[in-house]
């Protein structure tokens, strides 16, 4: 029982500010979108929007064909997991569980053997068998999560939407209920949104990430599409780390400070621009067309790799680059730089 | 290895730091007060009240009018005490769980009784519903009593302690934020399904505690009943203005009999709260944690 979601220009303002700025979103069948972006991006708005907890000063929210304002909260059958799980603690587990079912009007309502086997076959799949007995605050963060969202799936939902899923786990748990709640997307076809600040997250467990900022969804795709090819300075500055130069683009080429470092841009670009290039993107090479020279001024051990913090003469900042080769060159030697990827906005 | 030592803590000094002698002091001065204000007069309305022993304790609540007045301020707590709860459970549970204009406003208003003294209030009653008030003639032509009658008096109560119920459960609402419903209503439960299974549970040790204040004023409540009763003997006489009146009269005995049970009343009422308190904290501690 999935559903797809269409969202067509929302709009929303808090007396101040405008959360939601004309945001239009599609969430296909049996996707697991992730809604990205810096704390008050307005993502949480946009998950309580799809939920019909907020409501929209304009704009509609569809799944599949069914308008929801058509249908009040109880009726749309949303398995919402929130922040804080918001479990009820005066509730055991198993009746937390329980609790969409036994609220349904009598004659849609299981038998009381039928939620049983219900809440039970939820139990196994949360993985909490033999903790139904248990209160809330008996449980670990994980397993509280595990609980809400195995509330939610209680009611069948037609879509499931969680907001910061592992906001309040360590990180150790945080890894494990990720790839768990990927499995368990994969097992179940639950169309599904979440919402997280953690890039990471975001990157790893969905089918597409969608990154907001201001109230405004700046790019929408793939998790490699909305890394490796940024549309605007914000997605690129936001996932993962960038250096930022400032470059004047003429001819196909960016010049720092009239020395050409990065090639093969559209002739159609010409001014001043800034260049942003990952750490993974700048390696070491011999004098030649398009290096950068440097100095190297640090070395920081960053996991794998080894981070290179580099002066180069006109820039205010240090160039960093990853080294994940064992040599590694010694502090205060001039190194020359070549970009192998870079963008230009 | 570091060469930072650690000063090691002197071992005779609480973390506080204050002397010994210094709280010794400290806390003397509160004792002293609190025997001087709260245990010496308690002590001495059991001592009045017992000074003829027991007997004549027992004929003094068994007079008809000591009897006539404990049951009106029963029957006047038993209506107060009800409608106090529901109206005060929606007020906070609208305060707490809704934006909507005027809402300050609304916490200002909850708290008028505190603010105006309750013979001022007794008074502005006597205004709109005496014999020479705004409603005054209406009421004597359909045959109404409200003052010097009964139903003065559960007005005027239910004025004086309207805060108490709504006072407790604001800020626990508050604090519990709507998260638990905004659940309950996503997984398909209905408002008031929602209302009686999670937000009432969810408050039910502050309410209890509001509750148990509000009974507490009601009875004892004096200024606003004093004015609005007539303090007509056996008929419009609580106990605390029979009290007055046998105290007036110098039946030392008899009033103090009578003070003993609204004594009584405190200190199970202090029991209760204590009690509550502990258990009420062990709840908000859970509430809290998340």
């Amino acid at each position: 029982m999935s559903v797809s979601i269409t969202i067509e220009h929302a709009h929303k303002q808090f007396s101040a500010y405008p959360a939601l700025r004309d945001v239009s979103l599609r969430v296909k069948q049996q996707e697991l979108v992730a809604l990205l972006g810096p704390s008050g991006s307005g993502k949480t708005t946009l998950l309580r929007a799809i939920a019909g907890l907020e409501e929209l000063d304009q704009g509609r929210v569809f799944f599949d064909a069914t308008d929801m304002r058509s249908l009040s909260l109880r009726d749309r059958r949303i398995g919402f997991v929130f922040q804080s799980y918001a479990l009820f603690k005066h509730m055991t587990v198993f009746e937390n569980i329980a609790f969409g079912l036994r609220a349904r009007p009598r004659r849609e309502r299981p038998s009381s053997a039928e939620i049983h086997k219900r809440v039970g076959h939820l139990l196994d799949l949360v993985q909490l068998a033999g903790l139904e007995k248990r209160f809330p605050t008996q449980l670990s963060g994980g397993q509280r999560q595990r609980v809400a969202l195995a509330r939610a799936l209680a009611i069948e939902p037609s879509v499931l939407l969680l907001d910061e899923p592992f906001g309040a786990l360590d990180a150790k748990v945080r890894k494990d209920l990720r790839g768990w709640l990927r499995e368990l997307h994969e097992r179940t076809g639950q169309t599904t949104v979440f919402v997280t600040h953690d890039q990471e997250e975001a990157l790893e467990l969905a089918d597409k990430v969608a990154i907001l900022n201001q109230g405004v969804i700046e790019q929408i795709g793939s998790p490699d599409a909305v890394y490796d090819m940024p549309e605007n300075a914000f997605v690129c500055e936001f996932l993962g780390e960038a250096n930022k130069l400032p470059v004047h683009v003429a001819g196909g080429q960016a010049f720092f400070d009239d020395t050409p470092v990065f090639g093969g841009i559209g002739l159609n670009r010409s001014g001043p621009a800034s260049l942003y290039v990952r750490p993974q993107h700048i390696k070491l090479a011999d004098n030649g067309p398009l290096a950068l020279p440097g100095i190297v001024e640090r070395i920081r051990r960053n996991g794998a790799v080894r981070r290179l913090e580099v002066a180069v003469r006109g820039y205010a900042k240090r160039l960093e680059l990853d080294l994940a080769s064992t040599v590694a060159p010694a502090i205060g030697e001039r190194v020359s730089m070549k970009f192998t990827s870079a963008h230009i906005f | 290895m570091s060469d930072i030592t650690l000063a090691p803590r002197a071992p005779d000094r609480e973390i506080s730091g204050e002397s010994l002698p210094t709280r010794v002091v400290l806390i003397a001065c509160a004792l002293v007060f609190l025997g001087l204000f709260l245990f010496l007069p308690l002590i001495s309305v059991f001592a009045e009240a017992f000074k003829r022993g027991w007997e004549a304790y027992l004929t003094a609540l068994a007079d008809p009018d000591a009897a006539s007045a404990i049951w009106l301020t029963l029957y006047v707590a038993a209506i107060a005490v009800p409608f106090n709860i529901i109206v005060g459970v929606a007020a906070a549970w609208a305060v707490a769980k809704f934006e909507f204009k005027g809402k300050s406003l609304l916490v200002s208003l909850i708290d008028l009784p505190f603010s105006v003294s309750p013979v001022v209030a007794g008074l502005s009653y006597m205004l709109l519903f005496g014999a020479q008030g705004y409603f005054g003639p209406w009421l004597k032509a359909h045959d109404l009593a409200i003052v010097f009658a009964v139903p003065g008096i559960v007005i005027a109560t239910i004025f004086v302690t309207f805060p108490f119920v709504a006072r407790e459960l604001i800020p626990h609402m508050q604090a519990l934020g709507t998260d638990d419903e905004e659940a309950a209503l996503t997984l398909g439960a209905s408002a008031w399904r929602t209302f009686f299974t999670i937000t009432l549970p969810n408050v039910k040790w502050s309410l209890l505690y509001g509750v148990l204040l509000c009974n507490a004023r009601a009875m004892g409540e004096f200024g606003a009943v004093a004015v609005v009763s007539g303090k007509i003997r056996g008929v419009t006489t609580t106990i605390p203005t029979q009290i007055e009146i046998l105290y007036n009269e110098y039946n030392g005995v008899a009033a103090f009999a009578l003070a003993s049970l609204l004594a009584g009343l405190a200190l199970v009422t202090l029991v209760l709260k204590t009690f509550l308190e502990w258990r009420y904290a062990d709840a908000i501690a859970a509430s809290s944690h998340r």
